[in-house]
């Protein structure tokens, strides 16, 4: 739908703009010496100028069809000449209907001959006007699209704010706030300095957390610094049944990665894996980087009788859909449930500080 | 039995050592209740239960193997079970709409107070959870069984749900068979089928329940009814309603379902 038409109030400003097209046009008709009365020029002039206005709004879809773009230039210029012809011939015809209407009534008449003349210099009125009635379109479709853009672009921001919020009330896991708390509750009963330990590094986990959630990129060796932290509190709770293997690349470390990207998969490797197993077990978190790729490794044992938990799915689809939303198709994310254990393969461009 | 001063005997199962040290603590706060042992999982649970005999047992939601509610169905049933989250908006819900006991972590002393007041309390009145109970109080609805866990003797096996071909009701027991094996397990078949999924399996008769990715085929006679072939060879007979039961769930495809 036209713009002007979309909305009530739009319509009668438009018209009331097209008011001194009308009196030029009246002007022009009534000119001295071309035999047309005053009043028979403004009687023609009103209606023809409002037939035009409407036969303007039409313009737009063929604006909107047909764009002077780099390939298809002339193909629309031809379509704009066909339309502003035709445009122009129904107006002509409109203006000999309404004259030959006219004449009908005593004090116009024979307004229909005496107009004749005038014929040619009507049609070229009338692809005059096409062309100024184009360019109002072509003004209202850029706006339009402008708009749109905006609003589109607005669009993409609320969704990335809402994908970095998620991934940010993700990360901080209630369940783990309150076992964590309920830990050191317990150690400082037992052994008061480990509580204090505990208070320290669940303090260093959150304000790294707190920290990088602001960050559009952080280095590979700030998030393994994170999740160091997050391992460091979660080894004070499991006691001997968690361990840590890492196994580093030092070229990987200086590459970006989006903030909380390794996180959540060390701790869905520990709350879906290592807390499964009455023995416990070892997180592997290997970083490799070579021929231009940065490749991040996360693996766990597992339980071959538990079933897959809710929550795991969530955190790792999170991780998807921050990798597409950063490389698009560069981004390899692979996570792989085998009998014993499980495995997460992470491959991205090796992006590092200019 | 068991009176206010008397005094309750405690097990604590959790598998953080950090929370069950300040659970102990909390309860031995509690004039009249000894804390017999602290179990770090399930199977230390059931070995501590057979050891001591205790009155109540807290047990952790979230253990390895055997979670607290699947350490709860093989215990004793006069044990009353008093459950340990630290965060489950679901569970604590319904708790509180089955009437199921549980404290959060953190362990706030008083709570675990009135906690041991209340076991008290029930276990005077004799009004313990029924399994039921406490199966509703383990998942959401809509969420169905996952595994299958069953004690036999010493030993405890966990069978997951996808692994049970089918299961027999014999009085009191329902007889669950696995890849060949059959597991004795102390439930009513009904409570059973009501707690496994209803698109996967199907109570084909009264004391009869299969997994329709077991079933290999039907064969029927108009006289003598039907029986359900597994693909293990097992027959299992199937009821007229069973039958119609079974009929939607089979597709276009006839008796064959497909699975395996």
């Amino acid at each position: 739908m036209h713009p002007i038409l979309a909305r009530p109030g739009r319509l009668n400003p438009y018209l009331a703009a097209c008011m001194p097209l009308a009196a030029i046009l009246a002007v022009l008709l009534g000119r001295p010496g071309a035999g047309i009365r005053n009043y028979e020029a403004v009687a023609m002039a009103v209606p023809l100028t409002c037939a035009y206005a409407f036969m303007g709004l039409s313009v737009w879809y063929v604006c909107r069809q047909f764009r002077f773009r780099r390939p298809d230039a002339l193909r629309s210029l031809g379509a704009h000449a066909v339309a502003a012809v035709l445009t122009s011939c129904i107006w002509v015809g409109l203006a000999a209907f309404l004259a030959a209407a006219w004449g009908l009534w005593a004090p116009f008449d024979g307004l229909l001959q005496r107009l004749r003349p005038q014929g040619l210099a009507l049609f070229a009125l009338g692809l005059l006007l096409y062309m100024l009635a184009a360019a109002l379109n072509f003004v209202l479709l850029a706006l339009e699209a402008a708009a749109e853009a905006e609003q589109r672009e607005a669009e993409l921001a609320i969704l990335a704010r809402d994908a970095e919020l998620a991934a940010l009330k993700a990360q901080i896991r209630p369940h783990f706030l309150f076992n964590s708390l309920n830990a050191i509750s317990g150690l400082a009963g037992t052994d008061p300095e480990r509580a204090r330990e505990m208070c320290l590094r669940l303090a260093d986990f959150l304000r790294r957390s707190l920290a990088v959630g602001e960050r559009q990129s952080i280095s590979v060796s700030e998030e393994l610094a994170l999740s160091r932290a997050y391992l460091s509190v979660e080894e004070l709770r499991f006691g001997p049944r968690l361990s840590i293997e890492e196994d580093l690349d030092e070229r990987g470390e200086p590459c970006l990665v989006p903030p909380l990207l390794l996180q959540p998969l060390v701790e869905n490797a520990v709350r879906h894996g290592i807390a499964t197993r009455v023995e416990g077990g070892t997180v592997r978190v290997g970083v490799r980087c070579a021929a231009g790729r940065l490749r991040i490794l996360v693996e766990n044992p597992l339980d071959p009788d538990a079933p897959s938990r809710p929550g795991g799915g969530l955190g790792l689809k999170n991780v998807r859909r921050r990798l597409a939303a950063r490389w698009g198709g560069e981004a390899y994310f692979a996570a792989k449930r085998m009998p014993d254990r499980y495995l997460v393969v992470i491959s991205v461009p090796a992006e590092r500080v200019a | 039995m068991i009176g206010a001063s008397s005094e309750l005997r405690v097990l604590v199962v959790d598998d953080e050592a950090p929370a069950r040290s300040v659970l102990r603590e909390y309860l031995e706060r509690v004039p009249g209740v000894r804390v017999l042992a602290e179990c770090a999982n399930g199977f230390e649970a059931l070995k501590a239960a057979d050891a001591h005999r205790p009155d109540v047992a807290f047990l952790d939601v979230e253990m390895p193997k055997l979670n607290g509610f699947e350490v709860r169905e093989l215990l004793d049933p006069a044990i009353l079970p008093v459950f340990v989250t630290a965060y489950d908006e679901w569970a604590v819900k319904a708790f509180e709409v089955h009437a199921v006991d549980y404290v959060m972590k953190p362990f706030a002393p008083e709570r675990i107070a009135s906690a041991v007041a209340r076991a008290r309390e029930r276990l005077r009145a004799r009004d313990l959870p029924t399994p039921s109970d406490v199966a509703a109080a383990a998942r959401p609805e809509g969420r169905h069984l996952e595994r299958v866990v069953v004690r036999d003797g010493p030993k405890v096996h966990v069978i997951p749900v996808a692994r049970l071909s089918s299961a027999h009701a014999q009085d009191d027991y329902v007889e669950i068979r696995s890849e060949g094996k059959a597991y004795l397990k102390s439930q009513t078949l009904g409570s059973l089928a009501a707690a496994l999924d209803p698109e996967r399996f199907v109570r084909v008769h009264r004391s009869y329940l299969i997994n329709v990715d077991f079933l290999a085929r039907l064969e029927g006679y108009a006289k003598t009814g039907f029986s359900a072939v597994l693909t293990d060879g097992t027959r299992v007979p199937v009821s007229r309603e069973g039958h119609s039961r079974l009929k939607p769930l089979l597709g276009s495809d006839g008796s064959d379902s497909g699975g395996g």
